[in-house]
């Protein structure tokens, strides 16, 4: 029998940046909001001290920082008529686990998504004719536009301090930025970070030709800041250590160092940690959420009662709530009905390896942060004329090379034997001379065998069923991959590499192959409740007092990281719940 | 041995259920500090091997030695203490597959969804330590690969990494896949773990190891960086020298 706790105005499942944001909204609003969270609490100093956060083999290799598939995984397979198989190890992304969430061991790279991203089939469509677009292509509007959700993006980047270059302030294009972005209503909140050498090359030699380079936008601070709620943030030091590690130097930005600190001194907030949410709860109606039940890490059980709840884990986590909690109508790929688990993508990454002459070139490649490098957006989204191309969508270009961590970074040109003297001899001739999967940021796009659903084999710890992913690329992005390969191959020709080995992505969908944690969709934001799960304000069409955040909302990915999305639509929702939720609690959006 | 708190949250409460003493804890009007919260990592310690016996030792310190030669500059992967890391990543969690999804059903899969064996990697090691032995005796004359000479100990390498070796009792090209691995994540990890001793792997390319500042540097573009490197416990320039 579960234990059963005082009622609640409001609770938040998961507290990563959505549900740190939405409890800090919300409890503003002078609400009463629990958050539970999973994983351990965690902070920044404490956890990750400097005198040994800079460990390889503990949090890259070994994943001390994430989730641990024993507790929860997901089946796996490329196509419809494949036996899904169980993810056992993680390999294509990295479910993050505690406080803070994906916030941790992020590499703090805050992107804005583009104004026709959020326009995407009407864009397209309208460009290129309805035809253009592949017959099983699945993406749609998101319902909001740009002027919805810019004020969100600054709001996001000003709680977090992003460093960077704007390229387009109040519509003037300006030198230096990225000049394909949409209209900023201010410029960054701090200046760009500094570059190292390989990143500057990239740049100078992107910009010979004809490109418009800039710096990426990063969470890793370029100079002490203090947010707009008074927590304060210290300059990067370029250690190399952030994807997949936390920040002892309080200059990545994370709940812990932007909002977590003002946050639960706060009276009517708190939270539980180490404790797992296994359902939310309905009335006899289906139509209203009742609340949350959930275990702790003793396995005893509890519920918590709640006018509101917000949904705030991990974009995959979301929809296996939803499957378990039987909110919304699962997806059906064959008789193309229901929404839980539809229009799920991921992303698609391509690379270049580059080798230059060690006597010339010595990039130092260790000297990173986590959201440096230089970049351009010439090929991403619709930047481009894709008429000729036969493809639609695409990415941004970069040298962002993170780190020089030997055993993930110590690349040796093609040819060369994978062990004995001469592999010996070619990491040492090429570890300092190299550039290491230059990244092409690859867009996503939804599709109609690309989707969410739960497992007829195999159960997690509670003895329920898994969630299953069926995924796999389509001729779409892989054309846009091996384009943007070429490209990229002809920018470090120019800077005098001497062997270039673009990676162009290439199928099938790979669970061991690291790409990027960038899962989305399942319960996608839209205008129709038969194609989304969710209204324009992320709120369920199902179960209206259940608002559900994060990645899970994107109708398909965009060429970009989405953690500033994710963070702009958090905002978003939450002034939507403040400003008309709270006043007649019900649907937004009358379908 | 004390347990840190954060080991027990983080490791153990998931897969002792029941045993683990595990808080699920209610934050409320204060940050959770406390001073050392974190818990330091996990020193490998000298001494006896922990897993390997004395011959599978012996077997081993001779793979590690040829996928990482000794050379006029730089040790080779049996005086780095390659062997030495994956004995104590063996014994660890690391060799019984701690934390990863072991649940069935077992079936062989496609390439793209993954490794779905239920060998562990200390099972492996076992197996193919003894069955690649097996093989060398009946091959060389009795001989066990530690015995061989360099040119045959290549050889023999080859042929597993080629998929020309079939064992009975374990699949040789994952061993050796299996094995490069560990050696070379043995190899470049830090020291404390057993492996790059001296920092040998680190000097050899100029990595300046477990450093957290580079703000002079970062700008500093196409110059070498000058300083040598330091693991978690240090630098080694500053053991004081044998007198």
């Amino acid at each position: 029998m579960a234990r059963k706790l005082p009622h609640k105005d409001v609770v938040i499942i998961g507290l990563g940046w959505t549900g740190s944001i939405l409890a800090h909204e919300l409890t503003d609003e002078g609400l009463d909001v629990i958050a539970i969270e999973r994983g351990p609490w965690r902070d920044e100093a404490t956890d990750y001290p400097p005198n040994y956060a800079q460990d390889e083999l503990r949090y890259r290799i070994r994943h001390e920082l994430f989730l641990r598939p024993d507790q929860n995984t997901f089946t796996f397979r490329n196509k419809m008529n494949q036996t899904a198989l169980p993810i056992r190890t993680w390999g294509a992304f990295m479910p993050p686990n505690g406080v803070g969430g994906g916030g941790v061991h992020w590499n703090a790279e805050t992107w804005r998504f583009l104004p026709s991203d959020f326009v995407l089939k009407t864009h397209l469509t309208q460009r290129y004719g309805a035809n253009f677009l592949p017959e099983d292509m699945t993406i749609q509007d998101w319902g909001i536009t740009w002027e919805d959700i810019e004020p969100h993006y600054d709001q996001f980047e000003y709680l977090t301090g992003t460093c960077g270059t704007a390229g387009n302030l109040q519509g003037k294009i300006r030198e230096g930025g990225n000049p394909f972005e949409g209209p900023r209503s201010r410029p960054y909140p701090n200046p760009a970070q500094k570059q190292g050498f390989g990143h500057t090359l990239w740049a100078k030699a992107a910009k010979e030709l004809g490109y418009k380079p800039f710096p990426q936008p990063s969470g890793n601070m370029s100079q002490a800041y203090v947010n707009p709620l008074g927590v304060r943030m210290g300059p990067c030091t370029y250690c190399g250590f952030c994807e997949w590690f936390g920040c002892g130097n309080y200059s990545k930005a994370s709940p812990q160092t932007t909002i977590l600190p003002v946050l639960v001194r706060k009276s009517n907030f708190s939270a539980y940690d180490n404790c797992e949410v296994t359902k939310i709860n309905l009335d006899g109606s289906g139509k209203r959420a009742t609340g949350v039940t959930f275990v702790d890490s003793q396995g005893n059980e509890s519920e918590q009662t709640a006018d509101l709840v917000i949904l705030a884990g991990f974009s995959i986590f979301n929809v296996q709530m939803l499957l378990h909690s039987k909110i919304g109508t699962p997806y059906d790929p064959v008789a193309n009905t229901g929404v839980i688990g539809r229009n799920f993508t991921h992303q698609c990454m391509s690379s270049v390896d580059a080798f230059f002459d060690n006597k010339k070139f010595n990039f130092n490649p260790f000297i990173a942060s986590g959201a440096i490098g230089m970049c351009i957006d010439d090929f991403n989204g619709d930047n481009i004329d894709h008429g000729p191309l036969g493809f639609v969508g695409g990415g941004y270009l970069g040298q962002v090379q993170t780190n020089g961590r030997p055993i993930e970074t110590t690349p040796v040109p093609k040819g060369t034997p994978r062990w004995g003297a001469k592999w010996k001899q070619a990491v040492r001739d090429n570890y300092l001379s190299n550039i290491k999967g230059g990244s092409i940021h690859g867009s996503m796009y939804s599709y109609r065998d690309v989707y969410l659903d739960l497992d007829p084999t195999y159960k997690d710890r509670f003895g329920r069923p898994m969630v299953r992913m069926t995924i796999d690329f389509h001729d779409n992005e892989l054309k846009a991959a091996a384009f943007m390969a070429n490209k990229y191959a002809e920018i470090v020709k120019a800077m005098g590499a001497h062997t270039i080995e673009p990676k162009p992505r290439k199928g099938p969908y790979d669970v061991t192959t690291y790409q990027t944690t960038h899962l989305n969709g399942g319960a996608i934001m839209g205008t129709d409740p038969k194609t989304s799960a969710l209204n324009r304000y992320l709120q369920s069409w199902d179960v209206p007092n259940l608002f559900v955040m994060g990645a899970t909302a994107f109708p398909q990915n965009a060429g970009y990281n989405p953690t500033g999305t994710v963070g702009a639509l958090a905002y978003w929702s939450a002034k939507a719940i403040r400003e008309q939720y709270l006043k007649h609690p019900g649907p937004l959006v009358n379908a | 041995m004390h347990l840190h708190r954060r080991e027990l949250l983080a490791t153990a409460a998931w897969f002792v259920a029941g045993t683990a003493a595990a808080r699920a804890g209610l934050i409320s009007g204060h940050l959770p500090w406390q001073p050392n919260a974190g818990y330091p990592p996990i020193a490998a310690r000298p001494g006896p091997w922990l897993f390997f016996s004395s011959d599978e030792a012996a077997t081993v310190e001779a793979i590690v030695d040829r996928i990482i030669p000794p050379d006029p500059q730089t040790a080779g992967g049996k005086e780095a203490g390659c062997a030495v890391y994956i004995d104590r990543q063996l014994a660890g969690p690391y060799g019984k597959d701690e934390g990863l999804f072991r649940g069935g059903p077992f079936q062989p899969g496609t390439k793209s969804q993954g490794p779905q064996s239920p060998v562990t990697p200390a099972e492996l090691y076992r197996k193919g330590i003894a069955a690649l032995d097996k093989h060398c005796r009946d091959k060389f004359g009795g001989k066990r690969f530690a015995d061989l000479s360099e040119t045959d100990k290549d050889a023999v390498l080859h042929d597993l990494d080629a998929s020309q070796v079939k064992f009975e009792q374990a699949d040789g090209k994952v061993f050796f896949d299996q094995i490069l691995k560990d050696t070379q994540q043995g190899f470049f990890a830090d020291p404390i773990y057993g492996g790059n001793k001296d920092m040998v792997a680190w000097k050899m390319i100029g990595f300046p190891g477990a450093r957290y500042n580079y703000l002079d540097w970062i700008e500093r573009h196409n110059e070498r960086f000058p300083l040598p490197p330091v693991g978690i416990v240090g630098s080694i320039n500053w053991t004081p020298k044998k007198s």
